[in-house]
């Protein structure tokens, strides 16, 4: 366990750097963006997975952490305060490194949409690999993006959690220290 | 700075407001609840709109402050000095210098740019508010995309007055699925949030709201097919630029009915009256008013 393994180094200026990193991936999804360049942390962890759940997990966020990231569990805990939610379902954060099955994730509710689950998937690149077309809110118009390290059939699965808008679950991406964003109101067709 | 955290608030505080402005831009036009800090100044002079800015604002950021399009009245003045005692973020009053531009009641009349961010200030984040009280009953209005009451309302206005008379705040479809309240902007500035190359985001302080507007999204203000929305402005020129094209405010000047319209965006006045634009820079008396 790398519990000795430090956080943020300046946790204001970096939580902010990298909330904008994500704001701004979320606003205008599938544009790439730069965080945790300065952090080292655990292996099974890329820096811009750690610090996007540096910046936005704390006590009042159940973390679900998938079997694949277990290994981090302690690091997570400690630096985000955390507690790991109990299962994927009530979790307001999951990090996995393989796509889970969208729908046990919390989708939220027809009153309450913003409940839902916002899925930090961390995959092996950004910006090469599959083609994919976003279509959407942020986005003048029809825009390629690409990732590896998806599932193949990964614009089906999506098209099952955008049918659910404005229920769904939100998803940004992280590969090394660039990350991602796709919000439930994008459309994803294979390119 | 000294006693104080970068921009004022706490990390756990902005943490929960950053977490409620991506869920809100990830459901435009969504209302987002949040839990509202107390703030050194009181409910409706921008607390919404102040932390939302606290939370979203770098070292690196140029903050400009407008209220009713002015960067010299009093609001504006308290929260461009707050952020600047506050986070010591350079502060402007130029639109194009502006990365965050927080604003009460107007849009700049220079169109925005792609890497800037507009924060509203909102008192009643709910368009449905005067229609139906029961917060529970709107919740589940939005829910059910039921907006039918306010397709009534703009018809009792047509019956009543051969057009819909609502000046400010007047309400917008969102991505075709949320009726949102623009913040009482004048309707004048409706059409500028549609397709804004601008990220906006909207904060209710007392009524602990927060909901936003991606960057290119479908914004409409109701209407029906025969009463098409229409803006209206002041039928005179800025009297200190000459502008005919911009939203006007009406300054009273004595107290014999003359009175004055200029400008209500003062760094548009001043932008182009240093390009050498010039109105009458007289006021005008109150026949030729009326």
């Amino acid at each position: 366990m790398n519990i000795d393994l430090p956080g943020f180094a300046d946790p204001v200026a970096q939580a902010q750097s990298t909330f904008r990193a994500v704001l701004d991936a979320l606003a205008r999804p599938g544009t790439l963006h730069q965080a945790g360049a300065a952090l080292t942390p655990p292996a099974t962890l890329a820096p811009s997975t750690a610090a996007v759940l540096l910046t936005l997990v704390d006590h009042d966020t159940p973390l679900h952490i998938a079997p694949d990231c277990a290994e981090a569990t302690a690091w997570l805990v400690f630096h985000c305060s955390t507690a790991p939610a109990e299962s994927a379902a009530t979790a307001a954060f999951a990090v996995a490194r393989a796509l889970p099955d969208l729908a046990t994730l919390n989708t939220g509710t027809d009153e309450a949409p913003e409940s839902s689950t916002t899925l930090v998937l961390q995959v092996a690149a950004l910006g090469t690999g599959p083609a994919f077309t976003l279509s959407g809110p942020g986005l003048k118009s029809p825009t390629i993006f690409r990732a590896e390290g998806l599932p193949p059939d990964f614009a089906a699965r999506w098209a099952a959690n955008h049918a659910l808008f404005p229920r769904g679950v939100d998803l940004i991406l992280c590969a090394g220290t660039t990350l991602a964003a796709l919000p439930r109101s994008i459309s994803v067709r294979e390119a | 700075m000294n006693g104080y955290n970068f921009a004022y608030l706490d990390e756990q505080t902005k943490r929960m407001i950053r977490r409620a402005l991506l869920k809100a831009v990830a459901i435009p036009g969504h209302q987002v609840p949040f839990g509202s800090r107390e703030m050194p100044l009181p409910y409706g002079w921008g607390t919404g709109g102040i932390q939302v800015t606290a939370s979203v604002l770098g070292a690196a950021d140029t903050l400009k402050v407008i209220d009713q399009g002015a960067d010299d009245t009093t609001n504006a003045v308290s929260i461009r000095r707050f952020f600047a005692r506050t986070a010591g973020v350079a502060t402007t009053t130029d639109t194009n210098e502006a990365t965050i531009i927080q604003t009460r009641h107007r849009i700049p009349e220079k169109a925005l740019r792609e890497d800037q961010i507009i924060v509203y200030q909102v008192p009643q984040p709910e368009p449905l508010s005067k229609l139906e009280p029961s917060r529970a009953e709107t919740r589940r209005m939005h829910a059910l995309a039921e907006y039918g009451s306010m397709h009534v309302r703009l018809y009792e206005d047509i019956t009543r007055f051969g057009h819909v008379a609502i000046s400010y705040d007047y309400p917008v479809m969102v991505n075709h699925r949320y009726l949102m309240a623009p913040s009482p902007i004048p309707a004048f500035d409706n059409p500028k949030m549609h397709m804004m190359p601008a990220l906006q985001l909207f904060g209710a302080g007392r009524e602990k709201r927060i909901y936003a507007i991606p960057p290119y999204t479908d914004v409409r203000s109701l209407d029906f097919d025969d009463h098409p929305f229409r803006t209206t402005r002041a039928p005179q020129c800025c009297a200190l630029c000459g502008a005919d094209d911009s939203y006007l405010d009406e300054v009273v000047t004595d107290d014999q009915g003359g009175r004055m319209f200029v400008c209500s965006d003062t760094d548009h006045c001043e932008t182009r009256q240093a390009e050498g634009h010039t109105g009458t820079g007289e006021p005008i008396a109150r026949e030729a008013a009326e």
